[in-house]
């Protein structure tokens, strides 16, 4: 009997030729990660521990995302712990504030590769798995555990196939794709699973639309989302590779737990509505629903791509509410402004910040108030999520969020550009 | 171990957002994470909930963000167990690695209301409603589950080899 993909991948990194469903093992990390938030309590749990120097610095990602620059004193003190420790261990792999979201940094800068096995102190750690590796968000102890031996615990979890079918209509995305998946089986619908993402519609899905896949299999209770290493993952790893990988495939006859195939060609933009991820309708459901803001941003939509389809639909308009557009990295926020974004967000009265996780975690920058309803590109929209507990988070991809910025009500964005060619 | 504790029963899918609200995360000391837990799903919870109570809840409990502050804030404020029909997996995870006793057993779930006395017995799983005069056994948890339990957290079951490590390179300091 074959393997899927993720199971050869946790075989090869647990030193065994096969592992089974719901085995549990002990596997070598290739990378770990934690953010300011999560890694303070991971070092202080080392410092307890007694250890004074980390086996594998090399393994071993600091990013200052969430609450940096620092908001208040308290998250000054928790970037400062970070800050401290990297230095004191000498890590070569700290970044710093302004830095941008550790979900686009590691893939764009070719730090997380085919075949490795990623464990990232942060539930959107599963991004990586748009690159073919099993990647998985954990908590603080595990990511401290890992860090001081370089191993850590796992249960094999089984695999449910995603298969997505025909080509994608205009305005149709990964983040499209993702949330008509979870709306089909819920928050839980692949809890503790695998997805894995196939069939003849990944043939002209580009990479970014993956990464916003992966991104939110966690929010199917997912512990991997996982594409396969085709050519357009090959292309995209080829050229930003920092140590030699291991493409990795699924074999033919390897089993799964569900499958699951879904025909996209008339698919239609989606929304996700207050209070999960799983409460989706289609635009055309819901437009019309006045906003008082759109947060455009975070680890799900905030990659060149996704600013430039942004720009397309702002170029020449002006946002009717207060938009707020946070580029996910430093490299994204470069090449934006060297294409002249940046100018455009800014000409059509939108806030552009530096990169940071903003407000999609109800923290800082552009938090919502009572009642407050946003459109926004981000992954969750659970109750207080974006701030006041009774402030709504709509989530769609960056197209619609555009449209809705200008109308100030959800809108399609087919009928912004409509107008605009009326209006010529 | 054995707890006994009222119950504070809620429903499906409670998320980490709810629990910790993310709003105070600019800390990761568990006595001020513990002040405000459960805050936006129950706001009555952290005013009269009485050290040793336990919580009991739906399918996918804590589901969500890794944020280990959840379970930190949970335990903190003194909540003695977690009871659940099932657990979002990186929670569950969080929990055994802190030593935050968790059980899963929809029958005793489906049981228990608001308010109920429950007397858990960690080592056999056993789960018994005093107030409505049933008993229900959780899921037991695998072999290498119950070695990182019986360590006292994932910490203590690393400190050794951690600690051998450490006195080579005292070593290597000295010679």
């Amino acid at each position: 009997m074959g393997m899927t993909m993720a199971e050869k991948i946790l075989a090869r990194h647990s030193g065994r030729e096969r592992v089974e469903p719901g085995e549990l093992i002990e596997a070598e990390v290739d990378l770990m990660m934690g953010n300011d938030i999560t890694a303070p309590i991971a070092i202080k749990r080392l410092k307890a521990l007694g250890m004074t120097r980390l086996p594998f610095p090399d393994k071993v990602f600091l990013v200052m995302s969430h609450y940096a620059p620092a908001k208040d004193i308290q998250s000054a003190e928790q970037i400062k712990i970070s800050r401290e420790f990297a230095r004191e261990q000498a890590l070569q792999h700290y970044y710093a504030e302004g830095s941008g979201i550790e979900h686009v940094i590691l893939p764009e800068e070719g730090w997380v590769l085919p075949g490795d096995l990623v464990i990232g102190a942060d539930s959107h750690s599963c991004t990586y798995g748009a690159t073919n590796c099993f990647a998985t968000g954990v908590g603080s102890t595990d990511l401290a555990a890992a860090m001081a031996t370089g191993r850590l615990w796992f249960k094999v979890p089984e695999t449910a196939r995603y298969e997505f079918t025909g080509v994608r209509p205009s305005y149709i995305t990964g983040k499209d794709l993702i949330l008509h998946t979870i709306g089909q089986i819920g928050v839980d619908g692949s809890l503790y699973q695998v997805m894995e993402f196939a069939g003849d519609t990944l043939d002209s899905l580009p990479m970014d639309d993956r990464l916003t896949m992966a991104n939110m299999a966690i929010e199917a209770g997912a512990k991997a989302g996982i594409f396969p290493c085709d050519a357009i993952a090959e292309e995209y790893v080829a050229g930003r590779a920092r140590r030699p990988y291991t493409p990795t495939a699924s074999d033919p006859d390897a089993q799964y737990a569900r499958h699951y195939k879904w025909d996209v060609t008339a698919m239609e933009p989606l929304v996700a509505l207050p209070w999960a991820p799983e409460n989706i309708k289609t635009v055309g459901e819901i437009a019309g629903t006045a906003m008082d803001r759109v947060f455009i941003g975070s680890c799900t939509n905030a990659r060149l791509s996704d600013l430039r389809v942004v720009a397309a639909i702002m170029r020449g308009n002006k946002v009717a509410v207060d938009t707020l557009v946070i580029p996910g990295s430093r490299q994204v926020y470069r090449d934006a402004m060297r294409e002249g974004l940046l100018e455009i967000f800014m000409d059509a009265g939108a806030t552009v910040s530096a990169p940071t996780c903003g407000a999609c975690l109800g923290g800082f920058m552009g938090v919502l108030g009572p009642k407050e309803k946003c459109l926004s590109t981000t992954n969750r929209n659970f109750v207080g999520r974006m701030g006041h507990p009774t402030s709504e988070s709509y989530l769609a991809n960056p197209a619609v969020a555009a449209a809705t910025a200008i109308t100030g009500a959800i809108t399609h964005p087919k009928d912004v550009a409509a107008r605009e060619l009326a209006s010529v | 171990m054995r707890f006994e504790g009222r119950v504070w029963k809620y429903g499906d899918d409670v998320n980490t957002d709810v629990l910790i609200p993310a709003r105070y995360l600019n800390t990761s000391d568990p006595e001020e994470l513990a002040k405000h837990a459960l805050e936006d799903l129950d706001p009555d919870f952290i005013k009269e909930m009485r050290a040793g109570d336990i919580i009991v809840a739906g399918k996918n409990f804590g589901c969500g963000s890794s944020r280990e502050h959840a379970p930190i804030a949970i335990k903190a404020v003194g909540v003695s167990c977690v009871v659940a029909t099932s657990f979002a997996r990186i929670f569950f995870r969080n929990s055994i690695n802190l030593g935050l006793p968790i059980l899963e057993s929809a029958e005793a779930t489906e049981a228990a209301e608001r308010g109920d006395v429950l007397r858990v017995d960690l080592a056999t799983g056993a789960i018994e409603n005093v107030t409505r005069g049933v008993t229900h056994h959780a899921k037991p948890f695998p072999e290498a589950v119950m070695k990182i339990i019986a360590a006292g957290g994932l910490m203590n079951a690393i400190r050794d080899e951690v600690l051998a490590r450490e006195a080579t390179y005292a070593q290597g300091a000295t010679a």
